[in-house]
């Protein structure tokens, strides 16, 4: 671990040569120094800290937004650290490089990586506080280590019955050296990894008292709201500033440059005074933007010539000289976040320091925006990460934090800038829309043999990391079809095994601010692929499973969980009439996951009814169960609410969609019964968060053909497109 | 001067009688359990009760509740069937919306003539919950029902 590899060499440099007793504590801003009378505490690194009075700090950087991180990366912790799990606290440590995720660089919770991120070093942190504290024990009592064994918050001397607490150890292990590979547990070991561990974080949003960003306080806090153009790049000519000022409690108006603050003394003065600052915009860069021009317009762009992404063998070729050919356009709607608590953030700029309260997924990138903002050193930026109403992407992009801090440096005063529902939609990062156009060829034998796929899509790197944009491709527009070559392997890829396969990719330039959004694209994509595959069944005249099994023949993971969901949910057995089934599969951020969607259609309104959705997942090790399951069962409802309801509307150039009454998602009547099934997997530890999402709209989609005969080839599946599809039947 | 009666304290507070109930609650009794999210009063987000009854606390002023009692999720007590359903079915993810959702199912847990679990969750369908909780608070709600009718049996 980098932490005590740091302090090791650190040591060795400069302390223990010197032949001192002393200490090191290792906070997350990095390491102190410590005479022995100094040591009060034992912190081999930063991710935990043992104290006399016999309990355990555990400092997490990854966001909670609801996925129960808190509870699964302390529970690696507290298992390799054999702590006892009544005596640990778990908190929200501040932006700091020992948090930021080994497998993506940066102190930022997306990509389902933070439990498959820190798995190991949390293991290893936990083990070496472990084998310290045995050590201590050891040689206070003089007795060879391997006859001492930690249990439970304790270090045991079997053969003379002694035990000391970690509390009464923990000073004595401060002034150990840290092992560099400590031994750790085996699985059947496991005390906490693995078993069903209540959250940590429930009982204080339950009573009510949890901190979200939105309710943070501080002494003399103003409130910002900002009024933000109408249309995209649109630019003000004139507001009232005098009029907003005679607001009562409205203290300035300060132009920024997403548009114009109103800072007051309350929310209700910031809000009454934006209302009378009436700020007259002009028309923005695209006035004539609607739904339809954005559609026509990607569809339009798919006769361009394009970027290739992936190029294996010769899809034309063998498509031209296939026994069966089948081509199709799909078409997949942008699609907001509207997480429940708005965009917000809080933030204090003083002469030397500047202070950022925020329900953040991105600390590392909070920190470096506000920095810049501030004009002060990365340094002297504290940022704490407060619990967040839900995420699912939209907070990875730390717009708001800019806001609060320029805001704050504005005033000389700490400002809170709250979005309202309607700005948290109308200046969202949405999921990126897709329009794409698919051909394929099959054998005689019903084997696909080529692929050809052609993705148009506004870019997210732009908005997220310009680093994922090389050479005319928009890598995370990519997920689900294809991996970057040169970066994680992730398995955010089409999971077929098709010898001859072109994948092309042209970016939409359509004024659209784009970023991530739960699974990134894998959920759109997969919904492409796992309609069109459902296409390909039907002509080579096979059963949706049987095709995918001998289409994945040596993907022994995703046949795994689509036999398994194929059991569970009883696949092949007789359905109800009216009634459709529809399964769908995708392999995303390390782990698989298959679902069976049992729907029904009303032919006289166009509504469609999920009856029952079940889930099998391959995720490798688990580690807590039962958020877990949670999680999936999320991603699904999420997904769902997709492909039934959700479309962001656009008008006049800008976002026409403003609130929950316009802009509509699942509600609780049209949850269907939910069945996810955990398969045990020895696998590399894989992503959860996210991987829910992809399969359960194709599913849908897949089992509305089922029901109704009719292929509809895009999302949402509203009431209208539904009756216009059986229309023309 | 606006006088409130909130979880059985009576609070003076100095703002102007059409202020949403909602931000008041928030930022000038402290009283941060009571969320904003939509402000039209479609989401449920910053439910309380008001003489017992669920009411979205983004839509009506101040001035509508003088004189009423108020409850929010402060003041639901710590062993309320609802709070303690909710920690046993671990309902909550990211939790935001939940203070309402709780205080919607304990307004529908004490109607009388008493509701079943089939007809709170018929109920449901005007607040939203983001991170996809609804098959946990179904859990919850008939887990909850199930402790009433214990505590009943009890007293």
């Amino acid at each position: 671990m980098k932490t005590s590899m740091t302090r090791r060499a650190f040591l060795k440099g400069s302390l223990a040569a010197a032949g001192l007793t002393i200490g090191v504590s290792v906070t997350p801003f990095g390491h102190r120094l410590l005479n022995a009378s100094e040591i009060d505490s034992f912190s081999p690194n930063a991710f935990f800290k043992i104290t006399p009075d016999n309990k355990v700090a555990i400092f997490i950087g990854n966001s909670e937004m609801g996925q129960g991180v808190l509870t699964a990366l302390s529970m690696i912790i507290a298992d390799e650290l054999e702590a006892d799990w009544s005596r640990v606290r778990v908190k929200q440590a501040p932006a700091a490089d020992p948090f930021k995720n080994p497998i993506i660089g940066g102190q930022v919770t997306v990509a389902s990586a933070s439990v498959r991120g820190f798995y190991e070093a949390l293991r290893k942190a936990g083990a070496a506080g472990r084998a310290m504290l045995i050590k201590a024990a050891a040689e206070t009592w003089k007795v060879p280590e391997d006859e001492c064994k930690a249990l439970m918050g304790t270090v045991k001397h079997a053969k003379s019955g002694r035990t000391l607490t970690y509390g009464q150890l923990c000073l004595k292990a401060a002034k150990l050296q840290v092992p560099e590979n400590p031994p750790l547990k085996s699985e059947n070991e496991f005390r906490y990894i693995g078993k069903p561990m209540p959250r940590v974080d429930v009982p204080e949003k339950v009573a009510g008292t949890a901190v979200y960003g939105l309710d943070v306080t501080l002494k003399d806090l103003h409130y910002a709201v900002i009024a933000r153009p109408p249309a995209y790049g649109a630019k003000p000519l004139s507001y009232d500033e005098k009029g907003a000022e005679q607001i009562k409690g409205v203290q300035k108006v300060v132009p920024v440059p997403m548009g114009i603050a109103v800072c007051a003394k309350s929310i209700d003065a910031a809000l009454k005074g934006r209302d009378v600052l009436k700020v007259k915009w002009d028309k923005g860069v695209l006035p004539d933007m609607n739904n339809d021009y954005i559609e026509k317009s990607m569809i339009e762009d798919l006769n361009k010539p394009m970027a290739s992404v992936v190029n294996t063998g010769d899809a034309k070729k063998a498509i031209s000289e296939a026994a069966k050919k089948v081509e199709a356009n799909y078409f997949v709607s942008f699609v907001a976040h509207t997480t429940m608590e708005p965009m917000n953030c809080t933030a204090y700029v003083g002469d030397d320091r500047c202070d950022v309260w925020a329900p953040t997924q991105a600390q590392t990138g909070a920190q470096i925006l506000a920095s810049k903002a501030s004009g002060l050193p990365k340094e002297k930026v504290y940022v704490q990460t407060t619990f967040m109403g839900c995420g699912l992407g939209r907070r990875a992009k730390p717009d708001f934090v800019v806001e609060a801090v320029t805001i704050s440096k504005a005033v000389g005063k700490p400002v809170k800038v709250m979005w309202t529902r309607e700005e948290d939609i109308k200046y969202d990062y949405f999921r990126a829309a897709g329009s794409h156009r698919i051909e394929a060829g099959l054998d005689a034998q019903g084997q696909l043999i080529g692929w050809s796929h052609k993705l148009v899509s506004p870019s997210i790197a732009k908005e997220m990391n310009p680093g994922q944009l090389k050479d005319g491709v928009d890598w995370f527009c990519m997920w689900g079809l294809a991996d970057r070559p040169e970066s994680y392997g992730w398995n955010n890829r089409i999971q077929y095994e098709i010898p001859n396969l072109s994948i092309e990719f042209l970016m939409s330039s359509l004024p659209i601010p784009c970023g991530v959004w739960r699974s990134v694209q894998n959920g759109p994509n997969a919904f492409v692929i796992e309609c069109f595959i459902d296409e390909l069944a039907r002509a080579a005249g096979k059963d949706p499973l049987e095709f995918r099994l001998q289409n994945l023949k040596n993907n022994m993971r995703a046949r795994r969980v689509l036999e398994t969901v194929a059991e569970k949910a009883g696949w092949g057995k007789a359905i109800s009439k009216g009634e459709g089934r529809g399964i769908a599969q995708h392999a995303c951020f390390g782990s698989y996951v298959a679902q069976v969607a049992e729907i029904s259609v009303n032919k006289k309104d166009g509504t469609i009814k999920v009856h029952r959705v079940v889930a099998a997942v391959d995720c490798g090790p688990v580690v807590n169960p039962d958020p877990l399951v949670a999680q999936i069962e999320g991603g699904i409802i999420n997904s769902l609410s997709t492909a039934l309801k959700e479309e962001v509307k656009f008008a006049n150039g800008g976002v026409k969609s403003a609130n929950f009454d316009d802009y509509n998602v699942m509600r609780m009547s049209e949850v269907p019964e939910i069945e996810v099934h955990i398969v045990k997997s020895k696998e590399k530890i894989g992503g959860i968060g996210e991987v829910g999402v992809p399969p359960a709209a194709p599913a849908v989609a897949n089992a509305f053909f089922d029901a109704t005969g009719v292929r509809i080839r895009r999302i949402p599946l509203t009431p209208k497109i539904v009756m216009d599809a059986l229309k023309k039947v | 001067m606006i006088s409130l009666h909130v979880n059985g304290k009576v609070y003076q507070v100095d703002v102007s009688n059409d202020t949403p109930l909602l931000w008041v609650l928030r930022d000038h009794l402290n009283l941060k359990g009571t969320k904003y999210s939509c402000g039209i009063g479609e989401c449920g987000s910053c439910t309380v009760h008001v003489d017992g009854k669920a009411v979205r606390s983004c839509t009506i002023t101040v001035d509508d509740v003088q004189r009423k009692k108020i409850t929010t999720i402060e003041g639901l007590p710590e062993n309320h069937p609802v709070k303690k359903a909710w920690i046993k079915e671990q309902v909550v993810q990211c939790g935001y919306c939940q203070p309402g959702v709780i205080m919607q199912v304990a307004a529908l847990l004490s109607q009388r003539p008493a509701l079943d679990a089939d007809q709170i969750i018929t109920k449901m369908d005007d607040v939203i919950c983001r991170c996809g909780t609804y098959p946990r608070i179904k859990r919850g709600i008939k887990t909850a029902i199930q402790m009433t009718k214990k505590e009943v049996k009890k007293s």
